[in-house]
């Protein structure tokens, strides 16, 4: 543990230091049971492995014209997904930006559902209105899907705002690329997450790169969790490959915002395996496959497998069904989306307005 | 009937409204402790608390986003800009997020929420600070705009936009906050979209809305002097719009001047005009004119301002232009 600074935030009882630079200890809990971790890890594998299969299939589907618009693929970045909202009550809050199907299948979102709103069809979780980008599921708490850098930023600190008003100890998170903090919206949500106490986790998944701009390209400083200073914030750097590291600090985040309504930075340093969109080739002309392949050996996935079977809590065959269950529901989801009807036309001109009041 | 200001009105109803929903907040720059750039908060902090009046930071993106996350979580929030002018800072909440939410969430998250604060000109504010953005914000689907012009009308509509569950931009006027007019004690509430025939007349119809009304019945009042009667019809909502009632004037008077503070291009009157031809061709009996805002930034100087803005004598030039009284 390297703690860079811990003085104690003013006005609040800190529970945790205000900046770390890696991962603290882990916490004091008692340690799970080996059945009870065996569990999890299977959970969090299961969660991981279903976005990455999911999102090769996608990929298949867009290069055949299933598939329109503008489509951003999560690999590679899955761990970040799953080790936050593995965290997360179902009543807490997720909003995100357009790079959303992983943390929509994380946070439990139907396949089928999510399959059939990437081919525009009626039984897509909005009904063929969003695609991609825009993902929502008010059931999951799922807030969004939002196509424009950095405009969600303000409305996960409105989400915690609202948490406080009615007194509710749920929280929000919020996830955002590194290329967002340079942007206003950043700095407005964050101030006023920072000023009002707001339960709140800003979640930024520092993958390298905003489109094809290197974060040292666009940032003054490139410890990014560091801008958390600014907001009287905590904050932390994360190791966004190790699941656990990610569980780790959501974890103390969460339960800060939960029971001292305080807000956390978290600069979570991952990569993506595929190109930006579905229009960029996988390394492009902005970085190296010798980049691109030293990232690969630090596969989120491969990471967790490897630690589940020196835990003895995964053997190839336990891989190879649930990898195969896996693949089945992907293709099940293909299957459903493919017989799921377009929208009727009528649907053009449904959900512009609501005709209702709070009369 | 009690006789009270613009400002008054708004005040009564934002003080109905949030003692009849607790979910209802007022939310923007100075709304709290100076109790309102111009006042119209005045009271409700002391009223409410600092958790339902809350001044923010000058963060005008920051905190209508601020609005559009909480209405997403089921609260009612009423978001104050000093001046709508301000509000371009924050125009991606309100065209990205408030009013795309229910679409691109197929039904799932409507917006409960009230975008408001004066619009338009006031006196020798020079470019910046002197806009009218109602034909901006009409252009949205998924937003309404209301644009009261007198104080009966701004406290009815802005009881129905607060308890509006959708995204309404509600835009009043620095000029029009000391005008007066009979507000009745008793609880009432004006439905969104409908005009309203502010005076009767049968050789012209006034089309406008907002700030211009003031002018319009001026004009009338001057024209009356000539023999000559106008309608005046004042729109109060320009998103949706009362075509019904545009053509239902225009099919008795078979003329009309539309009147509006913004900008030629594009402007309200253009689509009213639209409407017009569309549905009183055999009706008319003239082109329809328009009077609007000179085509250029708002000037400081106060002749240029006068010579820039509508009023009342462009206003009455246009009508007997329309009467072929004049060429």
């Amino acid at each position: 543990m390297t703690t860079t600074k811990s003085t104690r935030r003013r006005g609040a009882a800190a529970t945790a230091p205000a900046e770390s630079a890696a991962t603290p200890a882990a916490s004091t809990a008692p340690a799970p049971s080996p059945a009870d971790r065996r569990a999890l890890h299977r959970e969090l594998l299961y969660s991981m492995l279903l976005q990455r299969r999911f999102e090769e299939r996608t990929a298949e589907m867009y290069a055949i014209g299933r598939i329109g618009g503008f489509c951003h693929l999560y690999i590679g970045q899955e761990a970040v997904s799953t080790g936050i909202i593995s965290q997360l009550r179902p009543d807490d809050y997720i909003i995100t930006t357009y790079r959303d199907h992983g943390q929509a299948l994380a946070r439990g979102m139907a396949p089928n559902a999510l399959m059939a709103e990437l081919f525009g069809r009626i039984d897509g979780c909005v009904r063929g209105k969003g695609g991609s980008m825009h993902l929502f599921d008010k059931a999951l708490g799922f807030l969004g899907g939002h196509g424009i850098v950095g405009g969600h930023i303000p409305i996960a600190a409105g989400v915690g705002f609202a948490i406080k008003y009615r007194g509710g100890d749920q929280v929000i998170v919020c996830f955002m690329g590194e290329a967002a903090v340079n942007n206003g919206a950043f700095h407005e949500a964050l101030n006023m997450a920072g000023l009002w106490k707001l339960p709140c986790l800003f979640v930024i998944e520092n993958n390298r790169y905003g489109m094809g701009t290197a974060v040292e390209r666009a940032s003054a400083i490139n410890d990014i969790y560091k801008r958390g200073a600014s907001y009287d914030m905590p904050r932390e750097m994360v190791d966004g490959q190790d699941v656990f590291a990610v569980r780790d600090a959501a974890g103390r985040a969460i339960a800060r915002a939960r029971t001292e309504s305080m807000p956390t930075l978290l600069e979570i340093r991952t990569y993506r395996f595929m190109g930006h969109s579905m229009s960029d080739a996988v390394s492009g002309t902005y970085r190296t496959k010798e980049e691109l392949e030293s990232y690969l050996k630090r596969d989120p996935i491969a990471l967790l497998k490897s630690r589940m079977e020196e835990d003895g809590d995964l053997t190839e065959a336990d891989w190879t069904t649930m990898d195969d269950e896996i693949k089945a529901i992907v293709q099940g989801s293909i299957d459903f989306a493919e017989n799921s009807p377009e929208p009727p036309i009528e649907a053009l001109f449904e959900d512009v307005l609501v005709d209702t009041t709070s009369d | 009937m009690p006789v009270i200001t613009y400002r008054e009105a708004l005040n009564q109803a934002l003080r109905e409204e949030m003692q009849r929903d607790d979910r209802v907040f007022l939310m923007g720059e100075e709304v709290a402790v100076y109790q309102g750039a111009y006042k119209v908060s005045k009271g409700l902090l002391q009223e409410f608390g600092e958790q339902r009046v809350v001044d923010t930071p000058i963060t005008e993106l920051g905190f209508a986003g601020v609005g559009v996350g909480a209405a997403m979580v089921g609260l009612r929030p009423v978001i104050e800009f000093m001046t709508w002018n301000f509000a371009l800072l924050a125009i991606d909440q309100v065209v990205n997020a408030a009013a795309k939410m229910l679409y691109m969430t197929g039904g799932q998250f409507n917006m409960p929420m009230v975008f408001r604060g004066p619009n338009g000109a006031a006196l020798q504010l020079a470019a910046q600070h002197s806009q009218a953005w109602e034909s901006w914000l009409a252009h949205i689907p998924g937003l309404k705009v209301v644009v009261p012009g007198t104080p009966y009308d701004a406290k009815g509509l802005l009881k129905a936009a607060i308890r509006d569950d959708n995204p309404v931009c509600f835009l009043e006027g620095e000029m029009l906050y000391n005008t007066k007019g009979e507000v009745p004690d008793e609880e009432y509430v004006i439905p969104i979209g409908k005009a309203d025939l502010k005076r009767e007349g049968d050789h012209v119809t006034l089309i406008t809305h907002g700030k211009m009304v003031l002018v319009a019945l001026q004009a009338a009042d001057q024209l009356a002097k000539d023999g000559i009667r106008c309608d005046v019809l004042d729109l109060r909502t320009v998103r949706p719009m009362d075509v019904d009632a545009i053509a239902e004037s225009v099919r008795k008077t078979n003329r009309a001047v539309v009147v509006e503070e913004g900008w030629e291009l594009c402007g309200v009157g253009a689509q009213v005009v639209d409407y017009v031809q569309r549905t009183c061709f055999d009706h008319l009996d003239a082109p329809v004119l328009r009077v609007h805002q000179a085509d250029v930034p708002m000037p400081y100087a106060k002749n240029l301002e006068k010579a820039a803005k509508p009023d009342v004598p462009k206003t009455i030039a246009a009508v007997r232009q329309v009467l072929y009284l004049d060429r």
